[in-house]
């Protein structure tokens, strides 16, 4: 005797079996319509901006003819504004980072500091441009110069810095440390000599991360006041500048008026997005060739 | 021989002594400093909110408060000045709802089809490319917006205008799905497999799978994963700033140009304010409810990944 029904289970399974194969082809679309539109942007920003890139677009002084405008004073204002980023964030996030996974005793105050910086992280790019604009700009009086831009920048990314710092220390093995200590080395040389120099590559990653991350930003930019045209180039920390992604805002705002600024504009993204690439062509470098597993 | 070794003993245990006590200060200052760098990061949450207080405060002294959240007339620059924040919170709201409609289904389904689907080839070139999307600056999506999104959605509906919210919204959707489907793909991916194996031996599709065993089982990160998409939306500045225009209507239009309260904070400052004056303040009155809006979202998706977690 059969307690089956064949073909009852033949029709009832192929209609699921056909429902699961529809929806997964929906799913497939759905992951693909994302790389879609990257693919549809990037085409679309090299296609308008690649035939504007020459040399004297990357190393000539703004202009407001579009034939004649160069880029330089932005390249060198972003290349400044890194020239802040990088030690700053370098220096505060991986002191944060050793106080709390090294020497903070686990407790209140260390759970504070931690939920403190993930809150940090969600606070929206524009909250700290008025911060930096009511501290650096007004209540210290550095004006709109590469200084005040620099410093709120790196607040902005220093919590992805203590993050990868955080982990790139956690990752590195206890018996290395104990290793030192039973050689009689102190806290601090083991710190210094054994843990730092095996986090480095982890600690590098992720704050070339947060830098390509900060060079992009331009709301908190635009809150400082940086200007909009602006001919001379910067020359030192407290000079007044303007960066890539501002030149890109200007541009493309004022599209509606020149049509051509919309073209200098893509241009602008092109080398914004280029500097992007080797960022983290260099970050993904450091992290194959120099990361050890343990 | 043996007396000059001797005395270089000597020397070296007192050059040791000297720079034991060397070693020992610096021990004992180690932790201090790196308090006081650690400290750094509260003095940004001090500063963040007590410049934001302040400010508004005194705000609050020439607008009143009730007037300011109930308004729903925003004139900042006219003879007769009015306040209400309502425009913006419009504003803010409708272009988080429709970047909204195109992240969620999108970002779930690329989680889904991810974590459940494809293959680990697949996932592997897929996941980068989807993070490149995440890393592309914001002001490049308003670009993308502003001279080709709302171009070609004109062209099909001629009557939106040249700036709108439509367009922006969308863009900014765009750019909250790799986050949604990478954080939505690892709540589950950490279902265990027995859970999958168990439905699929009784007979369960993939799909009937997926739907009745994996997503409740990762729910808690999947909403978690909704509600900071959504904190993004909210705080996202440049795509509203450029291709939304400036005009604080009350509507819901989205069709029309609609201001959220990141691009007042950006059209303000950027120049008409001079500091003192009553817009110079209405700055931080709308950046701190902002800054609340986005506070209470993070703090949401916290308690619900964790209140909720199934652990298994």
């Amino acid at each position: 005797m059969k307690y089956i029904d064949d073909i009852k289970v033949q029709k009832r399974m192929n209609s699921r079996v056909l429902k699961n194969d529809i929806v997964k082809q929906l799913f497939l679309a759905a992951t693909l319509f994302g790389l879609v539109v990257l693919a549809v942007l990037l085409i679309r920003v090299i296609t308008e901006g690649a035939a504007w890139i020459d040399w004297n677009f990357l190393t000539g002084k703004l202009s407001t003819a579009a034939e004649r405008a160069g880029i330089m004073g932005a390249i060198l204002g972003t290349s400044w504004l890194m020239l802040i980023v990088v030690p700053v964030t370098l220096f505060i996030g991986v002191g944060t980072a050793i106080y709390l996974e090294l020497y903070a005793k686990k407790g209140k105050f260390q759970s504070f500091i931690a939920t403190n910086i993930s809150n940090l992280a969600g606070v929206p790019s524009i909250v700290y441009g008025l911060l930096g604009l009511t501290i650096f700009v007004r209540a210290m009086d550095f004006g709109n110069v590469v200084m005040a831009g620099g410093l709120t920048l790196s607040l902005l990314v220093l919590p992805i810095v203590i993050v990868a710092a955080q982990e790139a220390i956690r990752a590195v093995p206890q018996h290395l440390s104990e290793a030192s200590y039973g050689m009689g080395a102190t806290k601090w040389q083991t710190v210094k000599n054994i843990v730092l120099p095996a986090a480095l590559p982890g600690i590098l990653t992720g704050s070339i991360l947060a830098l390509s991350r900060a060079i992009g930003e331009t709301a908190p930019l635009t809150v400082l006041g940086i200007p909009a045209l602006l001919i001379p180039f910067p020359e030192g920390l407290f000079d007044t500048f303007t960066a890539l992604p501002m030149q890109i805002y200007y541009w493309t705002l004022d599209s509606s008026l020149v049509e051509e600024y919309a073209y200098l504009a893509a241009a602008t993204i092109i080398v914004l997005l280029v500097l992007l690439f080797l960022l983290n062509s260099i970050a993904i470098f450091i992290r194959n060739k120099f990361q050890q597993r343990y | 021989m043996n007396k000059k070794n001797a005395v270089n003993v000597r020397e070296m245990i007192a050059e040791k002594k000297k720079k034991r006590n060397f070693s020992n200060l610096t021990e004992k200052m180690i932790p201090t400093i790196l308090i006081i760098i650690a400290s750094i990061s509260i003095l940004t949450t001090v500063g963040i909110i007590y410049t934001l207080l302040a400010e508004s405060i005194e705000f609050f002294r020439r607008v009143p408060i009730w007037e300011f959240f109930t308004g729903t007339v925003l004139k900042p620059l006219s003879q007769t000045p009015e306040f209400g924040v309502l425009p913006l919170i419009m504003g803010t709201v409708i272009s988080s709802i429709i970047a909204m409609l195109v992240a969620g289904p999108i970002g779930l389904m690329s989680a889904i089809y991810l974590s459940e689907y494809a293959s680990d080839k697949v996932r592997r070139t897929i996941k980068p490319l989807l993070e490149i999307l995440a890393g592309i600056p914001t002001i490049v999506y308003g670009f993308f917006a502003f001279t080709f999104v709302t171009p070609l959605i004109r062209s099909v509906f001629p009557e939106v205008g040249a700036t709108n919210i439509l367009s922006p919204g969308i863009v900014m959707g765009v750019m909250i799905i790799p986050m949604i489907a990478s954080l939505s793909e690892d709540a589950m991916n950490s279902v265990p497999n027995a859970m999958r194996e168990g439905a699929l031996a009784l007979g369960a599709t993939k799909l009937e799978t997926t739907f009745r065993v994996v997503i409740p089982a990762a729910l808690s990160g999947i909403i978690s994963s909704f509600v900071l998409g959504i904190s993004r939306a909210i705080g996202e500045t440049m795509i509203v700033t450029i291709a939304s225009g400036s005009s604080k209507n009350f509507t819901f239009d989205i069709t029309q140009s609609m201001q959220t309260m990141t691009a007042y904070i950006v059209e303000v400052s950027g120049g008409d304010a001079p500091a003192g004056s009553t817009i110079y303040y209405s700055l931080y009155a709308v950046a701190l409810t902002l800054f609340v809006f986005t506070l209470i979202m993070n703090l949401l998706a916290r308690y619900i990944s964790r209140r909720f977690r199934e652990e298994y």
